[in-house]
């Protein structure tokens, strides 16, 4: 069975000259399909850097990537917009909502961008994922009404409108309280066990990285663990 | 499209006092526009229809013979012919012509006259006079006598004669009243004075006799044909393209106003310039109006452009949900501006009721429709730069701030 994601080698190198950092420094990590994977290290180590390269939001200096059998250093900015929107789901630290837009609204829009209309279809999707996050009565609400935890769980319903197979969360619990960061811990458990999606999440905290099956630490640029 | 237009949608309701403010200022330089065009265009009209509205806008004339000379076999001078003052030659075929001419697209009267100089004379006074004979019943078919008839009628028959209030004046003459006019070849009559008219043109009052075309027969000696036949358009713009036209069709000398009126429309021209001048001012406002605050919403929304980026939104997605805004921006501020333009003009008295002190407005030359199409397509231009400037955010640095 062929990994879900393989990266070989990666460097990643921020300015040139003297003021050249090197953040990752030939890292290789393989994800398989359906794992449920805590991204361990202190602050500066490379995870931030990594999971953007792995979204595709950014491309490394050197080495190989690639997901589902597809190059994705090779390919160009259109390619892995197309591809991004079809394979890969974001949560952020800060949610980052469109602010303007409903809970639904900003569900159904991954889908929309793409077939280019809010379909039927994609609001009975994102319906449907706003009641399993526990948000079915605050469906057509304006974000800014919501709570953080309230936030945080229309972004990973967001993350999965598409159907992707790898979900990627920065800290997706670092601006939450315990309570609102073990209900979305559990939500997410919930999706890998249920839908087999693959989940990578960069944490500090040893609790949420517990809830895990694997954890990858990285330490200098490189796993270490 | 449709959801790049929902989204633009929603970021200009987002904000509403500021979309409110930004379609409002182009409504403004939309409301300048239309009122320079209306303001352009009516003072065009009105100093046109002071100067030629009431001349004949195409003129055929007879052409006199040209100067002849007889050479002998050896060369000699015998005898040479001269062009005189006297106006001999005539339109012998008028009548065959006239119905063609009418029939030209565009000709809303056509006057055939015998025009020639005279004298006038009321007991021991005697004044220099213009002789104009006109065919009863199209006495108004060039200078609108009907409607500067200070006294009596402009109804020419036989044996009246229709005069300016000023030579009126000069020979102390009032209705009712006979005099005599000589014509310049000899040939005099007895005219009872039917009717004074008063154009506020001093040469066409002081010295303009007006006859009924049989009078003018008798006296210029014509038994047959006309001297001019004078043509009034309905636009007098064309009258270049209907000269043309109706020389063409029947070999005859049509001229053109425009002939002549060099200095006439090298003002109007210059004035046509300052009013584009004036347009485009306003249109280049619009124009970096929405394309700074486009700009500015463009770096406030960064994170959000970063987010649409990383969910799958491509460049092109971006670019089209900032035009979108431009346009929509623009057709906003368009309508409102040609509909506060029109508002503001319409208390301005109509084309036909201009006075002297009033500003001579038009509202049929507000110039509406070009006025919301510039605009869209200026504000779309605008939106271009801020649009492709949010394309290209960094998602990755966008999402961090």
């Amino acid at each position: 069975m062929s990994a879900l994601v393989e990266v070989e080698g990666l460097v990643k190198t921020f300015g040139s000259g003297e003021a050249a950092t090197r953040v990752l420094r030939g890292l290789s990590l393989t994800l398989q399909g359906g794992e449920l994977t805590a991204l361990l290290g202190p602050s500066g180590s490379g995870k931030s850097t990594l999971l953007t390269i792995l979204g595709t939001l950014m491309k490394p200096t050197a080495g190989s990537h690639s997901m589902l059998g597809t190059d994705l250093v090779a390919a160009d900015d259109r390619a892995l917009t197309l591809f991004r929107n079809l394979h890969i789901g974001f949560v952020f630290q800060f949610h980052n909502l469109l602010p303007d837009f409903t809970a639904l609204e900003n569900v159904a829009f991954p889908t929309a961008v793409r077939e280019g209309r809010e379909t039927a279809a994609a609001r009975t999707r994102g319906r449907e994922l706003l009641a399993r996050m526990g948000l079915a009565e605050r469906i057509d609400f304006p974000t800014a009404n919501l709570s953080g935890g309230q936030k945080q769980r229309v972004a990973v319903a967001r993350a999965l409108m598409n159907r992707p197979e790898l979900v990627l969360a920065d800290e997706p619990t670092g601006n939450l309280d315990r309570a609102a960061a073990m209900q979305v811990m559990a939500l997410i458990s919930e999706i890998n066990r249920d839908e087999g999606t693959t989940f990578l999440i960069s944490t500090h905290d040893e609790k949420i990285a517990s809830l895990c099956r694997r954890q990858v630490v990285v330490g200098d640029g490189v796993v270490t663990g | 499209m449709l959801y790049a237009l929902k989204i633009a949608i929603r970021y200009l309701t987002a904000s509403k006092a500021q979309t409110a403010l930004l379609v409002l200022g182009v409504a403004v330089g939309v409301f300048i526009f239309v009122f320079m065009s209306a303001l352009i265009g009516g003072l065009a009209d009105f100093i046109l229809s002071r100067t030629v509205g009431d001349i004949s806008h195409v003129t055929i004339k007879a052409e006199d013979a040209e100067p002849a000379i007889l050479i002998s076999p050896e060369g000699h001078v015998l005898a040479v012919t001269e062009k005189g003052r006297m106006r001999t030659a005539t339109l012998a075929e008028a009548a065959t012509w006239i119905p063609l001419i009418e029939a030209v697209r565009g000709v809303v009267a056509v006057s055939p006259q015998i025009t020639g100089a005279g004298f006038l004379t009321r007991g021991a006074q005697v004044a220099q006079v213009s002789v104009t004979g006109l065919e009863p019943g199209r006495e108004s078919a060039i200078l609108n006598l009907d409607g500067y008839m200070v006294e009596g009628a402009a109804r020419l028959g036989s044996g009246l004669v229709v005069l300016g209030q000023r030579l009126a004046d000069d020979l102390s003459l009032g209705l009712g009243q006979t005099l005599r006019l000589q014509s310049s070849g000899g040939v005099s009559t007895m005219l009872t004075l039917s009717g004074i008219f008063q154009t506020g043109n001093g040469m066409i009052d002081s010295s303009s006799v007006f006859v009924s075309l049989p009078t003018a027969r008798t006296l210029f000696a014509m038994p047959q044909g006309v001297t001019r036949i004078e043509i009034k358009l309905a636009d007098l713009n064309a009258a270049d393209a209907t000269a043309l036209r109706i020389r063409g069709l029947t070999g005859l000398d049509a001229v053109p106003w425009t002939d002549g009126a060099e200095q006439l429309k090298e003002a109007l021209n210059a004035q046509a310039q300052t009013g584009y001048f004036l347009k485009s001012f306003a249109l280049i406002t619009i124009v970096i109006g929405v394309a700074s605050a486009l700009l500015l919403s463009t770096y406030r929304r960064r994170p959000e452009i970063g987010i649409m980026r990383a969910m799958g939104a491509g460049r092109g997605f971006v670019v089209v949900v900032f035009v979108t805004q431009g346009a929509l921006i623009g057709l906003l501020g368009g309508l409102m501006g040609a509909g506060l333009g029109y508002l503001a003009l319409l208390p301005f008295p109509s084309r036909e009721a201009f006075r002297p002190g009033t500003l001579p407005m038009d509202i049929t030359q507000g110039s509406y429709g070009l006025a919301i199409t510039l605009t869209v397509l200026g504000a779309i231009l605008a939106s271009i730069l801020p649009a492709r400037a949010a394309a290209r955010v960094d998602p990755v640095t966008a999402i961090s701030q």
